[in-house]
């Protein structure tokens, strides 16, 4: 008793944070582009202390597409990869997957993000290659994981009742997994949200280019701006994620 | 399926192997080996292995037969080593190429800022066969450190290769050579920002862990606070902590005369330890979390003082997990290093971004490519630490 009311008040709040933070981000979100006597104040020595090259909710908006995009191929990837290797017929290339999952994790993203531009060019894709092929390696590594952590009695007796092994994937596998997969989700959309800020330096558009544009003019006003709206995409992404992992764990027990 | 008798004979005993061994073999028939441009102005060509002026190039494939038809063998303890060493020598043949073609075609090029730059066939390449070698080590049931050993044995070549002058011939090396004294001033400048971020780190993350541990009314909100600031992107914490920074400095010239102020180094490294701090101060006290209650009060009933129980007992079981959070941290550091030149702290990502923002290509693989290596040898020695730690254990 104690405890499920422990459990509901965890959801709660875990949402409530989220809800909160969100409502926070798009207050500012909103403000900002109002925000010029703040900044004029705060940094009288600027001519024009608001970044206005592009609008902060078109920034927005093509950053979060930029890692909801890349992060969707990721997810495909990485998930369809782990069941992969953890089925009869693959479990010769875990090996490969591992290697090629630890290695991969080691490169830093910034330097995978520059890789790609001798590969594919300036612009868009170079950071959504690079974005799709880091993020596949938190998801696949924690799929694993996560089927590797089904109690094999569960899986035995859902094979008794005569369930496929697709349906064992599908209804006990993949259910009883799903919170350390999220787990690799979220890993992979919070590097993905800074790499897409970098990615500015490669020429896509993204919340970074305010930052770019400030180091570049010397303007610490810009840098500002689109730290606070990158920051704050990131941590409110990260409550967002931590109200799922505890709805997941309420489901699970 | 894995049918060790098929009804033909031929059954594949190493499927991964037949993957790798024909993707090696596509890459090499359909993707660009190398790009040559005969000039600054005009766009590289891209040449096939069989298109490139040495004549010998399609020998450097044939170790990649041996490895198709080894994946058809019974995988027996010869056909691995034979196997082995077919996919050390590929990418040692593979390297060769690549410099005696770029060496014909600088020396046939009318200009002297002629550029060979490596293909997507060769980096395919390269890649599948330093797949391979894991995977076949691993079947043969070497133990970590002979595995360790066998990957240094089939980086040596390429290493020497390198350092030799081998592959002068090639773009990035030309670049190289033109910048020798800059990129040695940053590769020196990239190991101080992270060793400047790794001491203050140690050095307040550790009793940090050590505090967390013992007190968890304070461990709790340390954390959560850490890793609040591990979610943030890194581009947004040096942004953060520039204004901050220069109006501390502009405010107290004593710190602006020790060098702290907005931009360089003072930002990046208080960043990178910001950073550093979660997986360290995480591990310390998870690591002390792991020491058994029972071997804590074994050692005090033998009448050891706790300064004893902590010195002799606790920190050595604790090293391994210690050891796993500072392999994280420094590895993190190498690549946010890269990014701190973003604010003026110099470092390899400096010649990263300066290609990028001037569009020279084989500048930025002159800074990312030793950015990578630097990261993965790092990481390959907290590897080696923690394997030894491992055989001293038991």
């Amino acid at each position: 008793m104690m405890d499920t009311m422990a459990i509901a008040l965890g959801i709660r709040d875990a949402l409530r944070r989220f809800i909160i933070g969100l409502v926070l981000y798009l207050a500012i979100l909103l403000a900002l582009p109002y925000s010029t006597p703040i900044f004029s104040a705060l940094f009288p020595q600027l001519e024009r202390p608001l970044y206005q090259q592009q609008t902060f909710a078109k920034l927005v908006a093509a950053h979060v597409m930029l890692v909801l995009v890349a992060s969707f191929v990721a997810m495909v990837v990485g998930i369809g990869a782990g069941m992969f290797v953890t089925r009869p017929r693959g479990r010769e290339f875990r090996k490969i997957f591992e290697t090629l999952s630890a290695m991969g994790q080691t490169f830093p993203p910034v330097a995978v993000l520059a890789i790609c531009v001798p590969v594919i060019g300036f612009g868009f894709w170079p950071a959504f290659v690079a974005l799709a092929l880091y993020g596949v390696l938190p998801i696949g590594e924690n799929t694993v994981s996560g089927l590797e952590a089904v109690s094999p009695a569960a899986k035995e007796a859902a094979d008794g009742i005569g369930m496929t092994p697709i349906q064992v994937l599908r209804r006990i596998e993949l259910p009883l997994a799903a919170p350390v997969i999220l787990a690799g989700i979220r890993t992979s959309v919070t590097i993905n949200i800074g790499t897409a800020a970098i990615a500015s330096t490669v020429g896509s558009v993204s919340l970074g280019l305010p930052i770019i544009v400030g180091l570049n003019g010397n303007n610490t006003a810009y840098i500002v701006q689109g730290a606070v709206l990158v920051a704050g995409l990131a941590i409110v992404v990260d409550l967002g994620f931590e109200a799922l992992l505890s709805r997941l764990s309420r489901w699970k027990a | 399926m894995h049918r060790p008798d098929a009804p033909l004979g031929v059954a594949v005993h190493n499927r991964p192997m037949l993957a790798l061994a024909t993707g090696v073999l596509l890459a090499g028939m359909l993707l660009p080996f190398v790009a040559h441009a005969p000039n600054r102005l005009v766009s590289g060509v891209a040449l096939q292995l069989w298109q490139v002026p040495d004549v010998w190039s399609c020998v450097a494939l044939i170790p990649a037969l041996p490895l198709m038809i080894g994946a058809f063998l019974r995988q027996t303890g010869m056909v691995l080593w034979g196997l082995l060493a077919a996919a050390i020598v590929l990418p040692v043949g593979l390297t060769h190429v690549a410099a005696v073609s770029a060496e014909a075609l600088s020396l046939s090029a009318e200009s002297k800022s002629a550029r060979t730059s490596l293909g997507s066939g060769f980096w395919v390449m390269i890649l599948a066969t330093a797949l391979m070698i894991p995977d076949l080590t691993a079947r043969m049931g070497l133990s970590p450190k002979v595995r360790l050993f066998v990957s240094c044995v089939a980086i040596a070549p390429l290493a020497a290769m390198v350092l030799l002058g081998h592959l002068d011939a090639m773009s990035i090396m030309k670049e190289y050579t033109n910048k020798a004294a800059l990129f040695h001033a940053a590769l020196i400048r990239h190991f101080v920002i992270v060793l400047g971020a790794l001491v203050p780190t140690l050095l307040l993350g550790v009793p940090l862990g050590i505090i967390a541990f013992r007190r968890p009314a304070f461990g709790g909100p340390v954390l959560a606070g850490l890793n609040i600031i591990q979610t943030v992107p890194s581009i947004a914490l040096f942004g953060l902590l520039m204004a901050p920074l220069s109006a501390l400095a502009a405010r107290v010239p004593l710190l602006q005369s020790i060098g702290i102020s907005g931009i360089g180094l003072a930002p990046a490294i208080i960043a990178l330890t910001l950073y550093a701090m979660l997986p360290i101060v995480r591990n310390t006290y998870q690591g002390l979390g792991e020491v058994p209650p029972q071997v804590v009060e074994a050692a005090r009933g033998v009448g050891m003082t706790p300064t004893q129980v902590f010195w002799h007992v606790e920190l050595p079981l604790a090293l391994p997990v210690f050891l796993a959070g500072l392999r994280v941290t420094v590895v993190q550091a190498i690549g946010l290093a890269a990014v701190a030149a973003l604010i003026g702290a110099g470092g390899l990502g400096s010649i990263m971004f300066q290609g990028l923002f001037a569009n020279a290509l084989d500048l930025v693989l002159l800074g990312a490519l030793p950015i990578i290596g630097i990261a993965v040898a790092a990481d390959a020695i907290f590897n080696f630490a923690l394997i030894s730690l491992q055989r001293t254990k038991t």
